[in-house]
């Protein structure tokens, strides 16, 4: 059973969201990261780079497969956990919290209330389990 | 989510039990991995001991008088060399100079010998070994008159393959076992009991590590699975799916049939020179195996490492300067040695250790560069 914390934002491509003020962070969810199995690389972008709402800005890669990970919130990037290049495996331990992959300044504020919502994002994968 | 359509080994419900992540490998419903992880697996085999299902590999019984001299004539290495007891690499070559498949044959006696082949290809090889006894050869490489006299028999079904690899893996076998297993060189081979049951018992494996494979009828895998994994588990060993299978046998730079060898790809140019015995006499496709070496070889398998953040994967393509000059067949995380790596084919002249390329990862040219293989060696 995945784990899927009531605060955050989903997306159907399995990234959260976390909303503070007008900056979001994003990263993958505990369903994500355990069909990916142990991950130990991820692509970052870099601060300043600019995307859109659904754009790919990087992948994550376990030791069998590469993802990529979009944002589900368009914006500029102002921050990059790079901590996660040296532990990667934060990801697999909690990938919720300490292992949020970039920091967003979203363009339009209101976007993340357009994500799923902890239940709507649970009943999505039971419903394509 | 059992797929009804693939083939599965004694052991599917075990590996269910287990909570193995089930996926369609060559036909057959295979463990990837366990819940612990591949790199879990992956380094209790280096460290302690890993436990590998392989019962989906194919078996194929050679038996006669002329045995010996048909295998001859349709493998690469030199089967004239083995002893009763003793097994080794080789491949079943085509007629263009590729290769059917790689396979390990195990002397029994004179008269009897055992092929064992890859799981995807078992069927293909059974077709190609019978073609050359039918009466109409089903191939243009059938043997001249006379037919051998041997008699061959797919026993696949009959049989499990239970792999027992890494530093503990001997300790915990001889617990089951009256067999004194120490004597047993690497690639020889003794019939003996594990937990009263009868089996072939193996020093051979693909992890690089010291260990067994053991062969038993297909009813008793169930119980050599669950003793073997009761009797290590103080030992730690671990269950381990088809991902640590693989990045084992890459960092021990072994090849894998469909990657580095191929319908298309010679023994020669995978670095198999080792088991092309071009001095015993003839065998199928002898006189490609000698055109090509004698016209100069056009591609290497090479083994390299990253030298920028980033890992390669199979088919991603080599550059060097701007121009494309190869192709990685095996690319990925080493878990035991921290570093990405990879096997690509690259002409003979940029083959050279310290050669740096560049490895196209997704539009990115990442730094990499040729190194010795392989990437790991145990210490004996």
């Amino acid at each position: 059973m995945s784990n899927i914390p009531e605060n955050l934002r989903y997306s159907k491509d399995h990234e959260w969201v976390s909303v503070d003020g007008d900056v979001a962070a994003i990263g993958i969810t505990d369903y994500a990261q355990h069909s990916l199995g142990d991950v130990v690389y991820i692509d970052m972008p870099r601060v300043g780079d600019k995307f859109a709402a659904h754009e790919a800005f990087g992948s994550v890669e376990s030791v069998k497969a590469v993802s990529e990970v979009f944002t589900p919130i368009g914006g500029e990037v102002v921050e990059v956990n790079d901590g996660l290049n040296d532990t990667p495996e934060k990801v697999n331990g909690d990938p919720y919290g300490d292992a949020w992959f970039i920091k967003i300044k979203m363009d339009n504020a209101g976007e993340a209330d357009g994500m799923l919502s902890s239940a709507e994002y649970e009943e999505y994968l039971e419903a394509s389990a | 989510m059992s797929n009804e359509n693939l083939k599965k080994t004694p052991l599917n419900a075990v590996h269910r039990e287990l909570g193995g992540r089930m996926v369609d490998f060559g036909g057959w419903d295979m463990p990837v991995q366990y819940p612990t992880g591949v790199i879990e697996e992956h380094m209790a085999t280096r460290t302690r001991a890993g436990l590998f299902d392989v019962s989906h590999m194919g078996e194929i019984w050679v038996e006669g008088p002329d045995a010996i001299e048909f295998i001859n004539g349709i493998t690469t290495n030199d089967v004239t060399k083995l002893v009763d007891g003793q097994a080794h690499y080789s491949a079943f070559p085509n007629e263009h100079g590729g290769v059917v498949d790689d396979l390990l044959v195990y002397r029994f006696a004179e008269d009897r010998l055992l092929l064992v082949v890859n799981a995807g290809t078992t069927e293909k090889d059974w077709a190609w070994v019978s073609g050359f006894l039918a009466d109409v050869p089903s191939s243009e490489a059938g043997f001249a008159s006379p037919k051998p006299d041997v008699k061959i028999r797919n026993a696949s079904a009959d049989y499990c393959q239970i792999a027992i690899q890494g530093p503990k893996a001997i300790g915990i076998l001889q617990q089951l076992t009256e067999t004194v297993l120490e004597p047993i060189k690497y690639y020889h081979f003794t019939e003996g009991k594990v937990d009263g049951v009868d089996a072939i018992i193996s020093r051979t494996g693909y992890t690089g590590e010291d260990g067994f494979e053991v062969y038993a009828a297909a009813e008793k895998a169930e119980q050599l699975w669950r003793k073997m994994l009761e009797t290590g588990e103080s030992e730690g060993i671990l269950p381990c799916g088809l991902a640590a299978r693989n990045t084992l046998r890459l960092e021990s730079a072994m090849s894998l049939y469909g990657h580095e060898l191929g319908d298309d790809i010679s023994t020669l140019e995978a670095n198999l020179g080792w088991i092309t015995k071009l001095q015993k006499g003839d065998f199928i496709g002898k006189d490609k195996i000698v055109e090509l070496k004698e016209a100069g070889l056009k591609r290497k398998l090479v083994g390299f490492e990253m030298k920028e953040p980033g890992i390669a994967r199979d088919g991603f393509d080599v550059y060097v300067g701007n121009d494309r000059v190869g192709v990685v067949t095996s690319g990925s995380p080493a878990p035991f040695l921290k570093k990405n790596i990879g096997l690509a084919f690259v002409p003979p002249e940029l083959a050279n250790v310290g050669q740096e390329i560049r490895i196209d990862v997704r539009g990115k040219r990442l730094a990499a560069e040729v190194v010795p293989t392989p990437f790991y060696k145990r210490e004996k």
